[in-house]
């Protein structure tokens, strides 16, 4: 798969001038006069704004257009001899990689991943052998090294075949460690890096990070589960009723709320405590350790039995398929594992929905009828 | 802290010792640690760790290590599924996504 094909592609940018936006980009502080023209030099400090805007990205759509412009940039006063670093044009890796590289001379060559992070856009192939070559050539980077070395993100290497970029362009690909923090230890020491440099981990503070992305798409779909729930325990022959609204519609909403909560805030943050492997048990489980609580605190005193199986069959699944989710943001997680937690999962998560939905339905039915009471 | 590894028996990466040149590429991208290198060849340490991102495959000059590599990602794998196509985290319908 990873013939030489891409070789006639053309460059992807001219090299010659920089690129028209590249004034609005705050982060470049003058230009470097070098052989082939300007390159622009950025600034290895982030202002308040920047960090604002990291945050941001954190929990909102804002990351899906935080990009730099593509191409070569300078760090410091880069020589012949200097390393020459890759990073992709999402401004938040960027942006650690040069505060990483704070009092180093060194060229960073960004990729066009769309505005990615190295390790998705890789995955995704935007970081690609192909597209790094292509940057070779456009940013005529050999012209102003006189060595032949190009430094990776090592998360990088699922995209980028090292020995195709050497063959196409000459530049060995040295991986770099995961982390943007430990690049200056690893140029010090002569490119080597130590086995914890190369191993990513998933510490609770990174699970932490990634949970409101987690958190905010379910509490975007809350309404819609939440509006229904409300509707159908106070409605009454009568119309809908504020107080069994309230007395029984709330309840559930609680419910709904703390499955929410338990799959995609507790289960990412309680990860290896949970004792199962598979991320639809470990939801699972919290769903059913939220709902024991619920029910310990009393919130199901005004519930009839019907509408009580329900919710016993039905939020810890909810919770489950959240945690699920979950998956995709972690980092050691593989697509086959998902793929059969799915086989098994989702006719699961199916035949509870109907269930729960025909006990509820069930109940409503006789409540309307008159024969509960 | 207690080391995350996910399900047992999953994973699809298959080495072929055989082809190996030592050059120990794949010792160096694996994020998990799974290659080692001894007497100058790569062995698998432990596969269950290998999370199939598919590094070790696209750096092995010698095509001895496959790996059925993807996006592991629940909401990719069954947008996969209702479209028939191969997993894909572009969750943004406008493309460009970036959910993972």
């Amino acid at each position: 798969m990873s013939q030489l094909k891409f070789i006639s592609q053309p460059a992807a940018a001219s090299s010659c001038c920089p690129p028209q936006n590249v004034k609005e980009q705050g982060f470049i502080d003058s230009h470097i006069d070098s052989t082939i023209g300007h390159v622009p030099r950025v600034r290895t400090t982030l202002t308040n704004a920047e960090i604002f805007d990291h945050l941001k990205c954190r929990v909102s759509a804002y990351r899906n257009s935080y990009t730099v412009e593509p191409g070569l940039y300078a760090v410091g006063n880069p020589t012949a001899q200097s390393e020459v670093m890759v990073s992709a044009n999402y401004k938040l890796s960027f942006d650690h990689l040069r505060r990483a590289l704070a009092g180093l001379d060194a060229w960073v060559l960004v990729l066009d991943t769309k505005g990615i992070n190295v390790w998705c856009a890789a995955g995704k192939g935007t970081f690609s052998t192909a597209e790094l070559i292509s940057r070779i050539r456009s940013s005529r980077i050999t012209e102003l090294v006189s060595h032949n070395r190009l430094i990776v993100p090592q998360l990088g290497a699922v995209g980028i075949s090292a020995h195709d970029v050497r063959q196409a362009t000459g530049l060995r690909v040295h991986y770099g460690p995961v982390l943007a923090r430990d690049i200056k230890q690893y140029i010090g020491s002569g490119l080597r890096a130590t086995d914890e440099m190369r191993t990513v981990r998933f510490t609770i503070l990174d699970r932490l990070i990634l949970t409101p992305m987690e958190i905010r798409p379910a509490m975007g779909k809350f309404p819609h589960f939440a509006i229904p729930c409300l509707i159908i325990m106070g409605l009454k022959r009568e119309g809908v009723l504020f107080s069994p609204l309230w007395h029984e519609g709330m309840p559930l909403v609680t419910m709904l709320l703390a499955a929410i909560i338990s799959g995609a805030l507790l289960t990412p943050l309680l990860l290896p405590y949970i004792p199962a492997r598979a991320f639809s048990i470990k939801g699972y489980a919290l769903g059913l350790a939220s709902m024991l609580g619920l029910h310990l605190a009393g919130l199901m005193g005004n519930l009839h039995p019907l509408v009580i199986a329900a919710s016993w069959l039905w939020f810890p699944v909810l919770s489950s398929y959240i945690a699920l989710q979950f998956t995709g943001s972690t980092t050691f997680t593989g697509m086959s594992g998902v793929k059969r937690e799915l086989k098994y999962g989702l006719p699961l998560y199916i035949a509870a929905s109907v269930i729960a939905a025909c006990l509820l339905i069930a109940y409503k039915i006789l409540d309307l009828r008159g024969s509960l009471s | 802290m207690k080391r995350l590894t996910y399900l047992k028996d999953v994973a699809t990466l298959l080495y072929d010792q055989e082809k190996c040149t030592g050059c120990g590429r794949c010792v160096e991208v694996c994020p998990h640690r799974v290659f080692v290198m001894r007497d100058k060849r790569a062995y698998i340490v432990d596969r269950d760790l290998c999370m199939e991102c598919g590094a070790c495959m696209r750096n092995c000059s010698s095509d001895a290590i496959v790996v059925d590599s993807g996006v592991g990602c629940a909401a990719a794998i069954i947008n996969g599924m209702l479209t028939g196509g191969e997993p894909s985290c572009d969750c943004n319908p406008k493309g460009g996504g970036a959910c993972c």
